[in-house]
């Protein structure tokens, strides 16, 4: 079996059935949550919530700011052009387009870092339904233990599953 | 609910009506006269528009300027909201972002257009060049094209993300070929917690990127005229005061596409007139601003009382270019002030029928800084006119029909308000949804 999985209604029917699974021996991070809105005030969504993202940004700026520099500098000493008297190599006029290449290396680090973090894209995943983007939250767990089944389905039960699922 | 909200925002990417292709097939011929405006203009020369010595510089280039600074309605006013966690931009944002991202293509569509040999236009880029001629990082037209482009793609980029949760709804909704484009677009997204931290991290960071981003870009742009010691031209305001200009004419486009879209797409529940009110009050305080920048500038003008810039000054105040000159004020100061400062006078209609005047207004102020300083340039012998011909007036209409054009389409593509964050935000329009929504299933049920 792929998995089963238990579709509710609300955060609150959700987080008993986390709890229940976690009571049942699961460990938090073999569950499986999905939502169609960002439930992060819930501690069954607040998995996975360390990221180096911003970090990422700013060597991202560094390295946009670093290319601008080497970019205009080089540039201009190899073709040097005298345009109204300002000096080959003009910082205040590079100051544009290194700012400009700062925050473009930023924002595509940043979204570099989405893609690669949140594995997207990626494949449909073994516990899925379409009911998430009605508004269902999916509980579940992935290739459970054989002996650990009935109890992941009582727990899934009891809080007020809309629907169980299972996935062979 | 969330059926609710879904049913209702994706109603126009799955039903379209016969008026909506009629719509488009009008839209598509305005834009392909325009295309065929401007490939006359490329075959028979410049001699076929009204650009002539002194005036190189007019319609094209207000046409620039203008839609450049339509495009900060969008990403800038969307990453202040989101920053300052103000919920009730939620139905707003995305209407905004597509504004942004349209009106930049637009707007760097002008340059080209503008060139004599538009197949040249890669000289801007900076690459190895066997001609030994590398762009010079010292013109404001090469800041213009990192500018812009940074812009541009970071605004795509911010408007795409949050579009990712959508289309996996799309995907799961569709069938046929419909499903396979959406499976695509949706990169698999599932909708685990750590996706959605990871998208909040991400929007969180680039509306921080791109704030000032959207202030540098309008700057730039204002670079290309306060760099050249041309009268009136030459201020140090000039950044600042196209800044305040370009989130003005925003917001300003940003309240005229909301309005027909809640008429055309039926979205009263979503755009409520609470959206337009906020809106309008951020409008009302820019016109204010756009008065104090306008008064600062031409009192420094006319204090100065320099023979060159005078000439410029009393060309728009009294001469040929004032009636242009006070309708703008009209349209900018006069006629928004009380209709958006008077409480009793708030409406959705007034906040409209401000924002229109405003953007005549607006275009009529980049047409009032490009031409009357190249017409009336420092020595007299060098004075001229200008009034556009057929070719201009077509690629200006033809670039707001590109606009309306873009837009359509897109809607057809995405829900133009984005269902996850309304869904996420316990704000107005969803609950205004869930309120109709029990009204009518009392209905049925009585």
């Amino acid at each position: 079996m792929k998995g089963v999985y238990g579709l509710y209604e609300t955060p609150q029917a959700a987080q008993r059935a986390f709890d229940g699974l976690r009571a049942a021996g699961i460990p938090a991070g073999d569950i499986t949550v999905l939502s169609s809105e960002p439930l992060e005030e819930w501690e069954f969504a607040s998995q996975g919530h360390k990221t180096v993202m911003p970090w990422i940004a700013v060597l991202g700026a560094g390295l946009g700011l670093t290319t601008a520099y080497l970019l205009t500098a080089i540039t201009q000493k190899v073709w040097p052009i005298n345009t109204g008297g300002m000096p080959i190599v003009s910082n205040w006029t590079n100051i544009i387009i290194m700012f400009e290449m700062t925050m473009l290396g930023a924002v595509i680090a940043t979204v570099v870092t989405l893609l690669v973090s949140a594995r997207l894209p990626s494949r449909p995943p073994a516990l899925y339904d379409p009911a998430v983007s009605n508004g269902r939250i999916l509980i579940g767990v992935s290739r459970p233990h054989s002996e650990r089944l009935e109890g992941i389905e009582r727990a899934l039960k009891t809080a007020d599953a809309e629907r169980i699922g299972r996935v062979s | 609910m969330a059926d609710r909200l879904a049913a209702d925002l994706l109603r126009p990417v799955f039903q379209t009506s016969r008026s909506y292709f009629a719509l488009v097939g009008l839209l598509a011929g305005i834009v392909l006269c325009g295309i065929a405006a401007w490939g006359y203009q490329v075959y028979y020369g410049f001699g076929v528009t009204g650009y002539n010595w002194p005036v190189y510089w007019a319609f094209h280039e207000t046409n620039f300027v203008f839609w450049i600074g339509i495009s900060h309605a969008g990403t800038l006013i969307s990453a202040i909201l989101r920053l300052v966690n103000a919920t009730w931009r939620r139905p707003v944002t995305r209407c905004a972002e597509v504004i942004t991202a349209f009106a930049l293509m637009i707007g760097a569509m002008f340059p080209l257009i503008h060139l004599g040999r538009p197949w040249l236009a890669f000289y801007l880029i900076p690459y190895p060049s066997e001609r030994g001629i590398w762009p010079n990082y010292r013109s404001p037209l090469v800041w213009d094209f990192f500018a812009i482009n940074t812009y541009l793609l970071s605004s795509l980029l911010f408007l795409a993300l949050p579009m990712i949760p959508d289309f996996a709804m799309i995907r799961d909704r569709a069938t046929g070929w419909r499903q396979k484009i959406y499976s695509w677009l949706c990169l698999g997204w599932q909708g685990t917690p750590k996706q959605w931290h990871r998208l909040e991290s991400a929007m969180h960071i680039m509306a921080l990127a791109i704030l000032p981003i959207a202030v540098s870009v309008h700057t730039i742009v204002s670079f290309d005229f306060s760099m050249a010691v041309v009268p009136m031209w030459h201020s140090t305001i000039f950044g600042p005061y196209f800044v305040a200009g370009a989130i003005f004419s925003g917001i300003a486009a940003l309240i005229v596409v909301m309005s027909i879209l809640r008429k055309a797409l039926h979205l009263e529940n979503y755009l409520l007139p609470l959206h337009f009110e906020n809106l309008g009050k951020l409008l009302l305080l820019m016109s204010l601003l756009w008065g104090y920048f306008v008064f600062n500038e031409r009192l420094t003008a006319w204090y100065g009382n320099s023979p060159h810039e005078m000439n410029v000054f009393w060309s728009t105040q009294s001469g040929e270019y004032s009636p242009l000159f006070w309708t703008m004020v009209l349209f900018n100061f006069v006629i928004p002030f009380p209709l958006l400062a008077i409480r009793k006078l708030r409406s959705i209609s007034t906040a409209v029928f401000a924002s229109c005047c405003v953007v005549v207004g607006m275009w009529l102020e980049r047409f009032l800084i490009i031409v009357p300083s190249l017409a009336r340039k420092s020595t007299p012998y060098s004075w001229g006119t200008y009034s556009p011909e057929w070719p201009e007036i077509i690629i200006m209409i033809a670039s707001f029909a590109t606009m309306a054009l873009l837009y359509a389409l897109v809607s057809k593509l995405v829900p133009i308000i984005s269902i996850w964050e309304l869904k996420g935000g316990k704000q107005p329009g969803l609950q205004a949804a869930a309120s109709v929504h029990e009204a009518e299933t009392a209905g049925e049920l009585l």
